[in-house]
C-alpha cells in the first residue's frame, strides 16, 4: 500500500507518529520549518524536507508544500498529527487528489463535524443527546417559560448577542424566571441593543468526559472514556482514564452514543467525541450531552493507550492501509488507570505566559511514558506551542496511578527554561483531585494555591551558591573571609571555615555545608540533583528552582558617565533635532542627527529621561562640544 | 607542652583579631553608612570565592602608635582573582582615614617587594587620605618612604607586572599617583576622589570653591581628565571591574599547579604535642619536616642529603603540595661541617633551580677557641655567601630561635627571602637576653673590681634584669611582626599550607641563573 509515511507535523506528535510508523517498518519523512531545522522529529526521521519559514502559515500550514514534499520523497501517505492541517478538509482533498493516502477521516466527515450547529443537529438525528436548550425567534414570555420548563431547571438565560457574562442569569426554579428575564433583558438591551435570550440547561458541576472512537469508514468501536475536566481556561492540564466515578451503565451509554456519532458520519481512523457531563450527584446514563467531535488523534490519546494496550497510531496506519478495524468492541477492555500531565515551558506565576529557552538539561524518570518532541540541548522557540512533554503514567488503580504521577513529576528534571512542573505537582497533590472530585472549575477555584511559587529554601540557595561559586579551600591565616555571592535569590555570604567546610548565610539563616569529594552536604542533608548551565544552576528540590549568579558587571554605570548633556561629538551641521523639550525618551532613542565629515552621526539617548532643554535647532552649524540637548537630572 | 604552645598562639591570635577589626565599630559603621564595603570585605569580594589568602603583616604596627594603626591601616596579601595569584593592597579608611603611618608605608612597600620578587600583578584598593601629617618626617622624605610606592609601580609596570588600582574613597595628594601610575584604573562614582589638593586646600590657595566630586570625582576623571579608565557604580561593581581587568591581563607567568599533593607522613595537628614550646629543649627538626612535606612516608618524601655529616644542619630534597624544594633546617648549633654542607646544598639547589626552604631554630654558630681557630667564620661565610647570592626563591620559617649570625646563614630578613614567617614560640635577637645581660654584667663587674669595688650577686641580678626584660620583649615574634621584620606570625599547624602558598607565589616568577660570589675556601 505505502512504504513511506510523511508526517505533516512537528514536536512530540511527529516523534510519536514516527515511533509507531518505524515499528511497522515504514520509512518516515519529516517536514520542518526554519525554526525546526535541528528539531528532534527531524533527527528521528529517515528523511526531512524544509517547507518554509518559522511561522506556521509559512510552513506547517502550507499544504501545497507538504504534498510536494511527499511526492518528492516518495511518501505514499501523510499523517497530519493534531493541530495544523489535521482537521482541514480541503487539505484532505488535496492529498487524495495527489494520489496520496490521508491518515485520518474523509473530508466529508471532517466537514460534517466542523460546524458546531450542524454537527449538533446531525447528532440529535442519530440519537446522540445534545445539551437541551431553546434558541428560537419567539421571544415571548410564555414561550420562554414553556421552553425553560421543557429544558428543565436549573436553566441559564443568555443574551443571544452576549458576551462577558452580561445579560446572563442562572435560574434555579420556575418562580424566579420572570424576574431574571426582566433584568437580563434590560442588561442585554443596554449592553448590546438586543434583548433576545436563549435558554440552556444549566450544568452546575460540569465535567469534560470524552470517548475515544475508532472507525474504518463504516463501523466503529469505542475505546472507553477519558476525563479531561482538569482545565485552565479551556486548556486541558491533566487527563485521565477511566473517568472517576464512572459506572458500567454510564460508560456503556456514552460509548454507544459515541459509536453512533462516528458511524453516522462514516468515520475512519481515530476520533474523539466530547461530552459535557453533569458531575453533581454522580454520573447518570441520562446526564451527558454531546459537545463536539474531534476528527483527529487527540493530544491525550496516550492515556487511552495505557488503559487499553492499543497503539492508536498503529491502528491509524493499519486502517489507512486498508485493513478493517483491528479489534471488535468485545475484544477491548479497560485495565487499570492512567494519567497524562502536560509539561509546558511556561511562567506560571506570571500568569502562565509561554516561555522559551534552551533546555540545558531534560530527564524523565523511569516508570513514566514521556512523549516529547525535544531533548536536552534543544530549544523551545516562541513560534509554536511550548509543550516540553506529556508525562503519562499507568497504575493498577487510580490511587497507584496518581502516586506514579506524583513520583514522575517529582523526578522530572528540566533546566534552561521555566516550566509548569510545580503547578502540575500541586494539582497532583490537590485533595479534591485525589478524591476524584474533578470538574472544569477546580483549577480556577484554587488557582492561587495551585500557582503559589514556593521560594527556594536556604539549603537550596546554599547549594546554588557553592555550585555557582565553586569555592576553593579558602585558607586564611586567621579569620576566614566573608565572600558575598549575589544570586537571583538574593545576596548570600560564603565563609570557608576549613578546606571543605563552609557556612553560607542566606538572608538571616545559616547553612552549614560540608564538601565530600565533588559533592556537598547541607545541614547534614545530601545535595539535591542539580545542573549548572552557564551562570545558572537548576536545583531539582521539591520543586525546581533556577538560581542565577548576578552579573555585577551588568550595571548602568555609564549613564552618569555620559552626563546629562548631549554634546556635539565633533563640528558639523545639525541635520535633524528629533525630540522636543519635555519629551520623555528611553535609552537608545534617536535624539538628533549631526552631519560631519561626510557622515551622518545619530546621537542617541544615553539613558531614560526627560528632555529638559534643546540648545540648538536643526540647520545650525555647531562646534565640537556644543551642548545640544540636556536631559533632566537623574534622580539618585 | 601543648598548653604553652596554645598560650603563645592565643596571644598572637588575639593581636590578629584586633588588627582585623581595623578602626573599630564606630568608624566601621560610619564607613558602611556611606555605602562603602569594609576593607576586608572588599578584599574578600575581589578574590575568587574560597580563594586562599596569604595575608602579609597581619599584626603590623601591633603595639605601636598607642594602638592607633591596627594592621598598619592597610590590608595586604596574596590571593587568587580569576584563578590568578595577585597581590592585594587595600587601605583601611576606618583607621585614621587610611592615612599612611610609617608602618603603613613599610607594609605597602613590603607588599610591592613581594609582588616584584614573585611577579604578582598588584591590585590597589585605594581609600586613603595620604600621608599621616603628624608623622610626615617618617613617611615622606626617605628612600623607602611614600614616594617609593609610585617608583615601585613604575618599575613593576616596566617589568611587565600589571598594576591595577580601584579608587574606592579618597586618593589625595601623593596618593593620587596610585591610580594615575596604574596600568588600569577604576573609580567608584560619587565616592572615589582623586586630586592633588582637596577642596579646602584649593580654597586656601586660590580662593576657588569647588566640591570634591567636581574637583576630582569619578565622572570628572573618567569623562574629562582621563586619569581613570572605568567608572563603577559602587564597591561591588568596582571589584567586578577589577576582576574583569585581571581576566584580561593575558597569560600568567609560571603559575605552579594548584594541587594538594600527598598528605605528609605525619599529621601536622599533633605538632603541639611533639615540639617543645621552650626553646631551650632540643628536639629533632625532622619532627617538623615530616609534617610539612609531601608524604606518603618520610623516607619517600625526604631525600636527606649528607645525613651523616654536619648533623646539626638537616638538608634534603622534598616536595610541598607537589612543588620541588630544598629544605635547610637547623638541628642544633652550627659547626663548620654543617656550614660547609649547607653551602654545598644551596649550590645544588641553585644549579637545579629548586627553591629553598629554611627552617630556623638556631642559637648561632659554635663559639670557642677550637672553632674560631679552625675557621668557623670562614665556613660560615661560605654558607652566607651561598644563601645571599643564590637566585632561587627562598622562604624562611622561624620555628624556634633565630639568634646572631645563624639568622644570616639561614636566610634572615637581610637576605631577602621571598617570605619570612614565624611561630608564636619563636624568638629573634642578636643573642639571648641572658647572654646579653651576662656580657654587659661581665664588663661592669670588671670595671667595678678594677676600681677595687665589690658587686654583690643581688646587685648583679638587678643590673641584668632590665636587659633580660628588654630582650624578652623585643625578641617576641609580635614585636618583630609589628615592625615587619617578618611577614607574619602563623599558627604552626598552618606551616605546610603557608609554605605551599609562599612557594606557589614565588614560582610565579621565572627562576634566573645563579651567579655566586667568591667563596672563602
Amino acid at each position: 500500500m505505502f512504504d513511506t509515511l510523511l508526517i505533516a507535523n512537528r514536536g512530540e506528535i511527529a516523534c510519536r507518529v514516527i515511533r509507531s510508523a518505524k515499528a511497522r517498518g515504514l520509512r518516515c519523512v519529516a517536514v520542518y520549518s526554519d525554526a525546526d531545522r535541528d528539531a528532534l522529529h527531524v533527527r528521528l526521521a529517515d528523511a526531512a524536507v524544509r517547507i518554509g519559514g518559522a511561522a506556521p502559515a509559512d510552513s506547517y500550514l502550507r499544504g501545497d508544500r507538504i504534498i510536494d514534499a511527499a511526492l518528492e520523497t516518495g511518501a505514499g501517505a501523510i499523517h497530519p498529527g493534531y493541530g495544523f492541517l489535521s482537521e482541514n478538509p480541503d487539505f484532505v482533498e488535496a492529498v487524495e487528489q495527489a494520489g496520496l493516502v490521508f491518515v485520518g477521516p474523509s473530508a466529508q466527515a471532517i466537514r460534517a463535524m466542523g460546524l458546531k450547529d450542524r454537527a449538533k443537529a446531525l447528532m440529535e438525528k442519530a440519537g446522540v443527546p445534545a445539551v437541551p436548550g431553546y434558541h428560537g425567534s419567539d421571544q415571548s414570555d410564555a414561550r420562554l417559560r414553556d421552553e425553560a420548563a421543557r429544558v428543565g431547571y436549573p436553566v441559564m438565560l443568555k443574551a443571544v448577542a452576549g458576551g462577558g457574562g452580561k445579560g446572563m442569569r442562572i435560574v434555579a426554579e420556575a418562580a424566579g424566571l420572570d424576574e431574571a428575564l426582566a433584568s437580563a433583558r434590560a442588561e442585554a438591551g443596554a449592553a448590546f441593543g438586543n434583548t433576545d435570550m436563549l435558554i440552556e440547561k444549566y450544568i452546575e458541576t460540569p465535567r469534560h468526559i470524552e470517548v475515544q472512537v475508532f472507525g474504518d469508514g463504516e463501523r466503529a468501536v469505542h475505546l472507553f472514556e477519558r476525563d479531561c475536566s482538569l482545565q485552565r481556561r479551556h486548556q486541558k492540564v491533566i487527563e485521565e482514564a477511566p473517568a472517576p466515578g464512572m459506572t458500567d451503565a454510564v460508560r456503556t451509554a456514552m460509548g454507544a452514543a459515541a459509536v453512533r456519532a462516528a458511524e453516522a458520519i462514516g468515520y475512519k481512523g481515530a476520533g474523539t467525541v466530547e461530552f459535557i457531563v453533569d458531575g453533581a450527584g454522580g454520573l447518570r446514563p441520562d446526564g451527558f450531552w454531546f459537545m463536539e467531535m474531534n476528527t483527529r488523534l487527540q493530544v491525550e490519546h496516550p492515556v487511552t493507550e495505557l488503559v487499553t494496550g492499543v497503539d492508536l497510531v498503529d491502528w491509524q496506519l493499519r486502517v489507512a492501509a486498508g485493513e478493517p478495524l483491528p479489534a471488535a468492541q468485545e475484544d477491548l477492555a479497560l485495565s487499570g488507570h492512567a494519567f497524562e500531565a502536560r509539561l509546558y515551558a511556561e511562567d506560571v506565576p506570571a500568569g502562565f505566559l509561554p516561555a522559551t529557552g534552551r533546555l540545558a538539561h531534560l530527564d524523565f524518570p523511569d516508570g513514566v511514558r514521556a512523549d516529547s518532541g525535544v531533548a536536552a540541548g534543544d530549544e523551545i522557540t516562541p513560534y509554536y506551542d511550548p509543550m516540553i512533554a506529556k508525562l503519562v503514567v499507568h497504575g493498577a488503580d487510580r490511587e497507584s496511578a496518581l502516586a506514579a504521577l506524583l513520583r514522575g513529576l517529582s523526578r522530572t528534571q528540566v533546566a534552561g527554561t521555566v516550566t509548569n512542573l510545580a503547578f502540575l505537582k500541586a494539582l497532583a497533590l490537590h485533595a479534591g483531585f485525589a478524591a476524584g472530585e474533578v470538574d472544569t472549575g477546580l483549577i480556577a477555584r484554587d488557582i492561587d494555591a495551585l500557582t503559589e511559587a514556593p521560594a527556594p529554601g536556604p539549603q537550596v540557595i546554599a547549594q546554588a551558591v557553592v555550585t555557582l561559586a565553586e569555592p576553593g579551600q579558602g585558607f586564611t591565616l586567621w579569620a576566614p573571609l566573608h565572600r558575598r555571592i549575589e544570586t537571583s535569590a538574593g545576596p548570600c555570604t560564603l565563609i570557608m571555615e576549613g578546606p571543605d567546610r563552609a557556612r553560607v548565610i542566606v538572608a538571616d539563616q545559616q547553612v552549614r555545608a560540608i564538601r565530600q569529594g565533588d559533592s556537598w552536604r547541607f545541614d547534614g542533608q545530601a545535595a539535591w540533583p542539580a545542573v549548572r548551565h552557564g551562570n545558572a544552576v537548576t536545583v531539582f528540590a521539591e520543586v525546581t528552582h533556577e538560581i542565577t549568579l548576578v552579573d555585577l558587571l551588568e550595571r548602568a554605570a555609564y549613564a552618569g558617565a555620559l552626563g546629562d548633556t548631549i554634546e556635539a561629538p565633533m563640528p558639523g551641521l545639525l541635520r535633524e533635532m528629533a525630540v522636543a523639550e519635555g519629551q520623555q525618551v528611553a535609552e537608545g532613542d534617536r535624539l538628533a542627527v549631526l552631519e560631519a565629515m561626510k557622515m551622518e552621526h545619530v546621537l542617541r539617548a544615553p539613558r531614560d529621561g526627560c528632555i529638559a532643554r534643546i540648545g540648538v535647532q536643526a540647520g545650525a552649524q555647531v562646534a565640537a562640544g556644543t551642548p545640544l540637548i540636556e536631559l533632566e537630572k537623574a534622580e539618585t | 607542652m601543648r598548653q604553652d604552645h596554645e598560650a603563645a598562639l592565643a596571644r598572637v591570635a588575639e593581636a590578629a583579631t584586633q588588627a582585623a577589626e581595623g578602626g573599630g565599630e564606630a568608624a566601621r559603621a560610619r564607613h558602611v553608612a556611606r555605602g562603602k564595603m569594609p576593607p576586608r570585605e572588599r578584599v574578600a569580594n575581589l578574590l575568587d570565592p574560597g580563594s586562599d589568602f596569604l595575608e602579609i603583616g597581619a599584626t603590623a604596627a601591633h603595639g605601636m602608635y598607642d594602638g592607633a594603626a591596627p594592621c598598619a591601616g592597610v590590608i595586604a596579601g596574596i590571593g587568587r582573582v580569576e584563578g590568578r595569584q595577585v597581590m592585594v593592597v587595600a587601605n583601611d579608611a576606618t583607621v585614621k582615614g587610611g592615612t599612611y603611618y610609617p608602618m603603613t608605608v613599610k607594609k605597602h612597600l613590603r607588599a610591592q617587594e613581594i609582588a616584584a620578587q614573585c611577579h604578582l600583578p598588584c591590585v590597589y584598593l585605594v581609600d586613603s587620605g595620604g600621608a599621616n601629617l603628624p608623622n610626615q618626617d617618617e613617611v615622606f622624605p626617605d628612600r623607602d618612604h611614600f614616594g617609593r610606592i609610585f617608583y615601585n609601580q613604575a618599575q613593576m609596570s616596566a617589568a611587565g607586572i600589571p598594576q591595577i588600582a580601584a579608587v574606592m574613597g579618597s586618593c589625595t595628594a601623593g596618593g593620587a599617583y596610585v591610580p594615575a601610575m596604574a596600568d588600569v584604573s577604576i573609580i567608584v562614582r560619587e565616592q572615589g576622589t582623586i586630586f592633588l589638593a582637596g577642596p579646602p586646600l584649593v580654597k586656601a590657595a586660590t580662593g576657588e570653591e569647588v566640591t570634591a566630586e567636581d574637583l576630582g570625582g569619578g565622572d570628572v576623571h573618567t569623562r574629562l581628565s582621563g586619569v581613570v579608565d572605568y567608572l563603577a557604580e559602587d564597591d561591588a561593581h568596582a571589584l567586578a571591574l577589577v576582576r574583569r581587568a585581571v581576566r584580561n591581563l593575558g597569560a600568567a607567568g609560571g603559575d605552579a599547579p594548584d594541587t594538594a599533593g600527598p598528605d605528609p607522613a605525619r599529621p601536622i595537628d599533633d605538632l603541639f604535642d611533639v615540639i617543645p614550646a621552650d626553646l631551650r629543649t632540643p628536639y629533632d627538626i625532622r619532627e617538623v619536616i615530616s609534617r610539612i612535606i609531601d608524604g606518603p612516608d618520610f623516607t619517600t618524601g625526604f631525600d636527606e642529603f649528607k645525613a651523616r655529616f654536619g648533623e646539626t644542619l638537616v638538608c634534603g630534597f622534598a616536595r610541598i603540595e607537589g612543588m620541588d624544594c630544598g629544605i635547610v633546617a637547623n638541628n642544633g648549633v652550627l659547626f663548620s661541617e654543617a656550614a660547609q654542607k649547607g653551602a654545598h646544598f644551596v649550590e645544588l639547589c641553585s644549579q637545579r633551580k629548586i627553591p629553598l626552604i629554611f627552617l630556623q631554630n638556631i642559637t648561632g654558630f659554635m663559639v670557642g677557641r677550637k672553632y674560631e681557630n679552625e675557621g668557623i667564620a670562614r665556613h660560615g661565610a661560605k654558607m652566607v655567601t651561598a644563601v645571599a647570592t643564590t637566585a632561587v626563591p627562598k622562604i624562611t620559617m622561624i620555628v624556634g630561635g633565630s639568634f646572631g649570625a645563624g639568622n644570616y646563614g639561614m636566610a634572615g630578613r637581610a637576605y631577602s627571602p621571598n617570605f619570612i614567617w614565624t611561630w608564636p614560640t619563636s624568638r629573634t635577637a642578636v643573642m639571648g637576653g641572658e647572654q646579653a645581660a651576662g656580657v654587659l654584667a661581665t664588663v661592669k663587674r670588671d670595671a667595678i673590681e678594677r676600681a677595687g669595688g665589690e658587686w654583690s650577686a643581688e646587685e648583679e641580678a638587678a643590673f641584668k634584669q632590665p636587659t633580660i626584660d628588654m630582650f624578652e620583649e623585643q625578641s617576641h615574634p609580635l614585636y618583630a611582626s609589628a615592625r615587619l621584620w617578618d611577614d607574619g606570625v602563623i599558627d604552626p599547624r598552618h606551616s605546610r599550607k603557608v609554605l605551599a602558598l609562599s612557594l606557589r607565589a614565588a614560582l610565579n616568577a621565572p627562576i634566573e641563573e645563579t651567579r655566586f660570589g667568591v667563596f672563602r675556601m
